[in-house]
């Protein structure tokens, strides 16, 4: 069987996959997303405490994924549970950097005049900062998503959802017939993903972003 | 220190402030009152802490010790941030929030004041045309896509938004070419006549302070007061050697910037309305002294000057266009802007408006060179003076001849 036939054959099969694979990736940033954000409001101004959770989000970073996953079989078993557990840890640098660069880079005046006018912390955090901060926050979850894409197809090694599936099956029966079919359908779906989470975040930007700053 | 008996509306207690890890306060036991409704200039050089005590009337910066008091009221201890709201404040850099249109810039203290709708929008447009901008065209842009000029105006109106009896502003006209402060300069203190705010300034910039202020405090290192009067006094009477150092010399020609039009006797000068006819105003123009005529239309507006050559030309009666001659003045302008505008437009001439924008009468250049002649007086005496008063000690201090 070709691929273009393949494709045919298999198209609810790999959408099924495709779907679960967007969950996962999604719920994964989104939980990131706040956790990062509040790591970030919460040691911007704070260099220490910055550089320790800056350093430590960079460590989850090298952990192999492979190992990881293998590491949390013992603790959180087999599934969806450790796969986003793990991809969280993942997403939090670009998240966590970018919100604290964001915030920094807002300008000193801005910040003064709008404490000069009376707004309270929190106010200004909400009213001021974060929205001048939220394109380059945007940017970080972007960077996360696609990090994660790719991360969550390993995770099918410990039968977590996705696309992985069909590459680790593919793998697993490299001289038949299928074999090839399957791992590429499973690597151009991720692709595929990928390339329509990057268009969600231009009109996400787009939508949540004040001209003011475009 | 009320001396032109207006009541104190902010007076400040033997205020200090100490920054950590700093050996000499920034302030140090400032006491001074700042009187309702006049503009008073904290002016000294850098470093010696007109900043400082700026802030710590907002309280952004908290004084170490001592008290600040806004009508009476003792604000040292008070919620900043309530505080805050009855203060207006302009910085340098404006800091207009550049994700907000100018309508939400603007909006900012009334919302935290929960103003209903109707009234924001009310004000916002009310605002923008008191600072001499287009409403409709102006209040849904965005702070990149004004100019400096129109960024400080609307910085200005976002202070007075909910109409404060108290604007801070700290070197408000700091970071604009020379030509638009000047502009700006003339339109706030225009517009300082109307509203009549306390008003706390700060500037580096003698000459801004001297045209600004209705009151200067020179303060030297560690906010000490050098001298708190009048400019006028200032000029005249430099309470010692820092104060004049500060000033400069040439300071009989910086009191140009203290004499206004409306304050000096106005010359006149021989005028002819459109429509006359032609043989009326040739025997108008020999009859006078002058080499011509001012021309009025029929509201009393000047347009144009009309000289003989214009009268043999002429084969009917005068017409008068639209547009106003060269070198024009309002009651407000100081002595200086009349000078300004001569050289500008080449003219020995500068014709008043009053106004209503009708013809009022002349300032002539003889005017301003015979002010110019008794301030120079004034300043030898003054320096006369103090080579009697100066200490022995004194190495002879070489006084410059006053140009």
């Amino acid at each position: 069987m070709n691929f273009v036939d393949y494709l045919g054959n298999r198209w609810d099969n790999l959408l099924e996959l495709g779907v679960e694979h967007a969950l996962v990736t999604a719920l994964a940033v989104a939980i990131a997303t706040v956790i990062g954000v509040g790591l970030g409001l919460l040691t911007y101004d704070r260099p220490r405490l910055r550089q320790l959770v800056i350093a430590t989000c960079s460590v989850f970073l090298t952990i192999p994924s492979l190992a990881l996953f293998g590491l949390f079989i013992s603790w959180l078993g087999l599934g969806t549970t450790p796969v986003v557990t793990a991809l969280v840890m993942y997403s939090l640098l670009p998240i966590v950097a970018n919100t604290i660069v964001g915030l920094r880079g807002v300008d000193p005046a801005v910040v003064e005049s709008a404490q000069g006018m009376g707004m309270s912390r929190v106010q200004r955090l909400f009213r001021i900062e974060l929205p001048l901060a939220w394109p380059v926050i945007l940017t970080g979850m972007r960077v996360s998503t696609l990090l994660a894409l790719g991360i969550v197809a390993i995770g099918a090694y410990i039968l977590g959802p996705g696309l992985g599936n069909d590459i680790f099956a593919g793998l697993s029966r490299i001289s038949s017939p299928n074999a090839l079919n399957l791992v590429l359908g499973g690597t151009l779906g991720v692709i595929v993903l990928a390339i329509l989470f990057d268009l969600l975040f231009v009109l996400l930007n787009r939508l949540t972003t004040s001209r003011g700053v475009r | 220190m009320t001396g032109l008996g207006g009541r104190t509306k902010i007076r400040l207690d033997e205020l200090t402030k100490r920054f950590p890890g700093q050996a000499q306060p920034a302030v140090q036991g400032l006491s001074m009152e700042i009187p309702e409704g006049e503009i008073v200039i904290f002016v000294g050089p850098s470093g010696c802490g007109k900043t400082t005590t700026m802030k710590m009337i907002n309280r952004l910066i908290e004084p170490t010790s001592g008290r600040i008091f806004l009508d009476d009221e003792d604000v040292t201890r008070a919620d900043p941030d309530q505080l805050r709201r009855r203060i207006g404040y302009v910085i340098q850099q404006i800091g207009l929030f550049p994700h907000q249109t100018i309508a939400q810039n603007i909006a900012t203290v009334p919302k935290l004041l929960g103003w209903d709708r109707r009234r924001i929008a009310d004000r916002v447009d009310e605002l923008i045309g008191l600072v001499g901008m287009d409403p409709a065209e102006y209040r849904d842009r965005f702070p990149k896509q004004l100019s400096g000029g129109q960024r400080q105006r609307i910085g200005v109106a976002r202070a007075m938004s909910a109409d404060p009896d108290v604007m801070l502003m700290d070197e408000p006209f700091g970071a604009i070419d020379p030509i638009t402060r000047d502009r700006l300069q003339n339109e706030f203190l225009r517009l300082q006549a109307e509203i009549k705010k306390t008003i706390v300034f700060v500037t580096h910039d003698i000459d801004e302070a001297i045209k600004m202020g209705d009151r200067i405090a020179i303060l030297r290192e560690g906010s000490q007061i050098a001298q708190f009067d009048t400019p006028e006094r200032i000029l005249v009477d430099p309470a010692d050697e820092f104060v004049a150092d500060f000033i400069g010399r040439g300071a009989s020609l910086k009191r140009l910037s203290l004499s206004r039009v409306r304050d000096i006797a106005l010359g006149d000068w021989p005028t002819v309305t459109a429509g006359t006819d032609l043989a009326q105003a040739r025997r108008l123009l020999t009859e006078s002294d002058k080499g011509s005529l001012l021309l009025l239309d029929a509201q009393g507006v000047p347009r144009g000057w009309i000289t003989g050559d214009h009268l043999r030309a002429a084969t009917g009666p005068i017409a008068a266009g639209d547009g106003l001659p060269p070198a024009i003045v309002r009651p407000g302008a100081t002595l200086s802007d009349t000078l300004n505008e001569m050289l500008t437009a080449r003219y020995s001439t500068a014709v008043v408006l009053d106004d209503d924008g009708r013809y009022s009468g002349v300032v002539e250049i003889d005017t301003i060179n015979e002010a110019i002649r008794g301030m120079q007086t004034a300043e030898r005496e003054r320096l006369r003076g103090q080579a009697l008063v100066d200490s022995p000690f004194d190495e002879a201090d070489p006084v410059e001849p006053a140009r």
